[in-house]
């Protein structure tokens, strides 16, 4: 018999109107790292869940070490030696990392926390897995590629062997992913046990050892990685055969759709400006892709197009109307629409049904209201045709609220919504962030199709295979300036990164005379 | 044999959706917390006089029957104050201030039922729009401060009772029109500015319960149908949407304290203008430097009904059943206060019970079984074959 760490036998867990986990069974052996892939919906959070105490099966057993367990909370979880990094971190933040890290566990004496002893295991924790921290920084002021170090020291704080990442690359940079790569791989060569939830193939072809894939809820299989490829991987994870090539023509490009001009905007954390006298044209017909690190004032500079934030300098023009100042809504109807960076804090009201999110940038058209009224008939009718129309899928068709669809669902529903509304400019920040691979491809074939249907689409990606792959035109954005333009026919990723970490820059030819 | 279960099926499916139904959650966690609050009052008397304590609970549940005028009278001011406080939380914005603009809008409906000489027909109501109006002033400067100075409404709204009440007061004993320095309260109103009665005997209840009534479906209709209500409530569950989606927060924002004032104005307009069962008198207010306790049970109103306004109507009216009912109580010796100390324990549990509720809604799902979760499985599939 092999030596399993965690077994976890014929789990069956049901939502309303759906079942989350059908008859799955995992066994995690010591000191591997075992992948858990399938894409969003499929199951793989609430089967951690399920391991970590958060739900209860309404079938199945979980075994450590051979004996069954019984997981009722988190807090048992955690003194079976299970611990988990969330995808949505719980962090406090105006707490110091340090009192993150021992909440819940205090050493103390009479009562008192004995500080001192902490913050000497977690320097010691910190410096043995190369997880740099400052234990005195609060956590509202920290990058999440530290919060996320955070709650790896949480985890390695409470001796805990067993350890989840759920989704843990989604936020991260390519940098950072690859130090996260390696320090897992560390934890599994000193013997503890890793259980890694994604849906980037990449990754788990680099560092996982085995891999169960599951798919709507069900068990599709376990493979041994080195004896699989990633297409295979893609097969079972999706039911088909998935292109991880961008199908497109050559684009046709026409008039000048948005034009920036000097563009500067102030940060508000620190007192440089997070833009600085950025000028760029795109054109109808054309996708173009600003690529960069995270913070480079990607955020301000969509922020400033967009109407959410002001710019301090330049102007934005949009079919040559000069919009630096209008407000949001006379955006909205001048053709622009947004694929917000941050679904859940602007892209949908979550505790809003399905349909009213579908007509968020609609309802006060004529098509839906009369008087001053919304005609719920025509909402439902239109919400129909875009569920259809797009494939959203969820549990209760049009009156689903918004909050219990699945990650990509609600990516699917935000899309639609804003390809279906009329527009010119299609501003799509980071629209794959957290999808898999099946919703990706999805994705970059509507911003092609929007784009063949002659709109202009700004594209924001942190993804360097969607920075490639996707645009007609390359736009890198380095510290809030711009500092290359280039054909992604004729680059490579290599002086993608060269230029994105600021080693290397252009001089930019004033594209704005030209047009 | 799914046909022979047809029937039973849809009745258990409907069944499971009713427990699912926000409504059916806020409504039974407020009986819930209602039960246990009483449960709570009748320890609190049997510790303070035990051969009474049955009596006395008998009065606060069923006493306000007997009352049941009264019963509607009282309920007039809390439910338009209830409405307010549940108005604006739709929005995310806690209108403590209620008792300001209530106190306001007394003030203004009082000043017109004295100061405008006006046709008996209309003189009332014009004296109630002058309610409303004065309560809207008192709930537009803390939406004002809100919108464009980001001033937190609470602050502004607590400082503005105190305002409101103390130039109230202040006004009223100023003038000989309207105030008898010896009696300490104010004159006896005009019969022309008092709202019509609704004639039932031993009772005040008049035509303002009518009216407060139908302003809390008006405003279900706006919050539900409206594209108004639509805003205001994507703006209370999450603003950085509504923002994104080009909707002008500070105007909503200023609009919904407008509003939100207005109703407490009513509130008092509808207090200040009641008649009153003794012929030749009607409703008097004493300028004795107390901010209106009408403004902060409506509050609790709005709590107990989830700020719903239909739920908002019902809770007026049960607060209003058992205070009568409490007044009832001091005939077997419990002081009246009795019955504040029931209500701020049901307000208590009525957030407890929201997440009893829940574990209840597990239990009876769990009950009903296996089978019918994979009949529903079987119904989901051949939707999807359709």
């Amino acid at each position: 018999m092999e030596n399993y760490v965690i077994e976890m036998l014929n789990i069956t867990k049901e939502f309303p109107g759906i079942i989350a986990n059908d008859n799955i069974t995992l066994k995690l052996r010591r000191g591997e790292i075992h992948a858990l892939l399938g894409e969003n919906g499929a199951g793989k959070s609430t089967l951690m869940s399920v391991l970590f105490g958060m739900y209860r099966p309404e079938k199945g057993e979980i075994r450590k070490n051979g004996e069954v367990v019984n997981i009722g909370n988190p807090n048992d979880a955690n003194d079976l030696g299970i611990g988990m990094v969330h995808q949505h971190f719980q962090l406090v933040e105006i707490f110091t990392i340090l009192e993150n890290i021992i909440l819940g566990v205090e050493p103390n004496k009479y009562g008192f926390i004995e500080k001192q002893e902490a913050r000497k295991k977690v320097i010691e924790l910190s410096e043995k897995y190369g997880l740099k921290v400052d234990p005195d920084a609060y956590i509202e002021d920290i990058t999440v590629g530290m919060q996320q170090r955070v709650e790896i020291l949480k985890m390695l704080y409470r001796e805990n062997e067993i350890l989840i990442f759920d989704e843990p690359t989604a936020v991260l940079t390519p940098q950072e992913i690859k130090e996260l790569l390696q320090i897992m791989r560390g934890f599994a060569n000193e013997g503890k046990s890793i259980l890694f939830i994604t849906h980037k193939l990449n990754e788990i072809m680099e560092v996982a050892d085995r891999c169960t894939v599951l798919r709507k809820g069900k068990y599709i299989g376990t493979v041994d990685v080195k004896d699989t490829t990633k297409e295979e991987l893609s097969k079972m994870m999706v039911g088909r055969d998935i292109s991880f090539h961008v199908q497109k023509d050559e684009g046709k490009s026409g008039d000048v759709i948005l034009s920036v001009k000097n563009l500067t905007v102030p940060s508000k954390t620190h007192k440089n400006n997070a833009v600085r006298n950025v000028s760029f044209d795109i054109r109808a017909g054309e996708i173009v892709c600003l690529a960069g690190i995270d913070g480079n004032g990607q955020t301000e500079m969509v922020n400033a197009i967009t109407g959410l934030e002001r710019s301090s300098f330049g102007t934005i023009c949009l079919k040559g109307e000069d919009i630096t100042r209008a407000p949001i809504r006379k955006r909205s109807m001048e053709g622009m629409s947004h694929i917000p960076e941050d679904r859940h804090k602007h892209g949908l009201v979550l505790n809003y049904k399905l349909e009213e999110n579908l007509v968020l940038q609609r309802y006060w058209q004529p098509e839906f209201q009369n008087k001053g009224f919304i005609k719920f008939k025509k909402v439902r009718e239109y919400a129909e045709s875009l569920i259809d129309k797009f494939d959203i899928r969820s549990g209760q068709g049009p009156l689903t609220p918004a909050r219990s669809m699945s990650g990509g669902n609600q990516q699917k529903a935000i899309i639609a919504r804003e390809i279906d509304k009329e527009h010119e400019l299609l501003v799509a920040v980071q629209p794959t962030r957290g999808l898999d691979v099946g919703a990706i491809e999805y994705v970059h074939k509507q911003l092609v199709e929007s784009r063949d249907s002659g709109k202009a689409v700004f594209l924001v990606s942190l993804e360097l295979d969607e920075v490639i792959n996707v645009p007609d035109r390359i736009l890198v954005i380095y510290e809030g300036e711009i500092v290359g333009e280039l054909d992604p026919k004729k680059t490579t990723p290599e002086e993608l990164g060269l230029y994105m970490s600021g080693a290397k820059r252009d001089m930019i030819k004033e594209i704005n005379d030209a047009g | 044999m799914q046909d022979n279960n047809g029937i039973d099926k849809k009745n258990r499916f409907n069944f499971k959706s009713i427990t699912k139904s926000g409504g059916f959650t806020s409504l039974s966690s407020a009986l819930m917390a209602i039960f246990l609050g009483l449960v709570f009052g009748f320890f609190v008397m049997l510790f303070a006089s035990p051969p009474n304590a049955l009596a006395g609970l008998r009065y606060i549940i069923f006493g306000g029957f007997n009352r049941i005028g009264n019963v509607f009278y009282f309920a007039t001011p809390i439910l338009m104050t209830g409405l307010s406080v549940g108005f604006a939380f739709k929005m995310g914005l806690f209108n403590i201030g209620a008792s300001g603009q209530y106190t306001m809008g007394l003030f203004f409906a009082l000043y017109a039922g004295f100061m405008w000489d006006l046709p008996p027909g209309i003189h009332w109501f014009a004296a109630i729009l002058a309610g409303m109006v004065g309560g809207m002033l008192w709930g537009i400067i803390p939406g004002l401060f809100k919108a464009f100075l980001n001033v937190n409404e609470v602050i502004t709204s607590i400082m503005f009772n105190y305002i409101g009440m103390y130039l109230v007061d202040m006004m009223i004993q100023g003038s000989s029109i309207m105030y008898t320095a010896d009696k300490t309260r104010t004159k006896y109103l005009p019969q022309s500015a008092q709202i019509p009665s609704l004639g039932i005997p031993n009772s005040n209840v008049n035509l303002g319960i009518i009216f407060a009534i139908i302003i809390g479906i008006f405003l279900y209709i706006v919050l539900e149908k409206t594209i108004f209500g639509y805003e205001l409530k994507a703006t209370g569950y999450n603003k950085h949407a509504a923002e994104y989606a080009g909707m002008k927060g500070k105007t909503n924002i200023i609009l919904t304290m407008l509003i939100a004032g207005g109703l407490s104005g009513l509130g008092g307009a509808f207090f200040m203008l009641s008649p009153s069962g003794i012929v030749g008198s009607s409703m008097t207010y004493e300028p004795i430097n107390i901010i209106a306790a009408n403004g902060f049970t409506g509050i609790a109103v709005a709590l107990l009904g989830s700020s719903h306004p239909i739920g908002t109507i019902f809770s007026a009216v049960f607060i209003s059943h058992i205070q009568r009912g409490g007044t009832l109580a001091s005939l077997v010796g419990y002081k009246p206060e009795i019955i504040d100390l029931v209500i701020a324990v049901i307000i208590y549990f009525s957030a407890f019970a929201m997440i009893m509720n829940t574990a209840l809604g597990k239990i009876v799902e769990s009950r009903l079984g296996e089978k019918e979760a994979k009949e529903i499985e079987i119904n989901d599939d051949v939707k999807e074959a359709e």
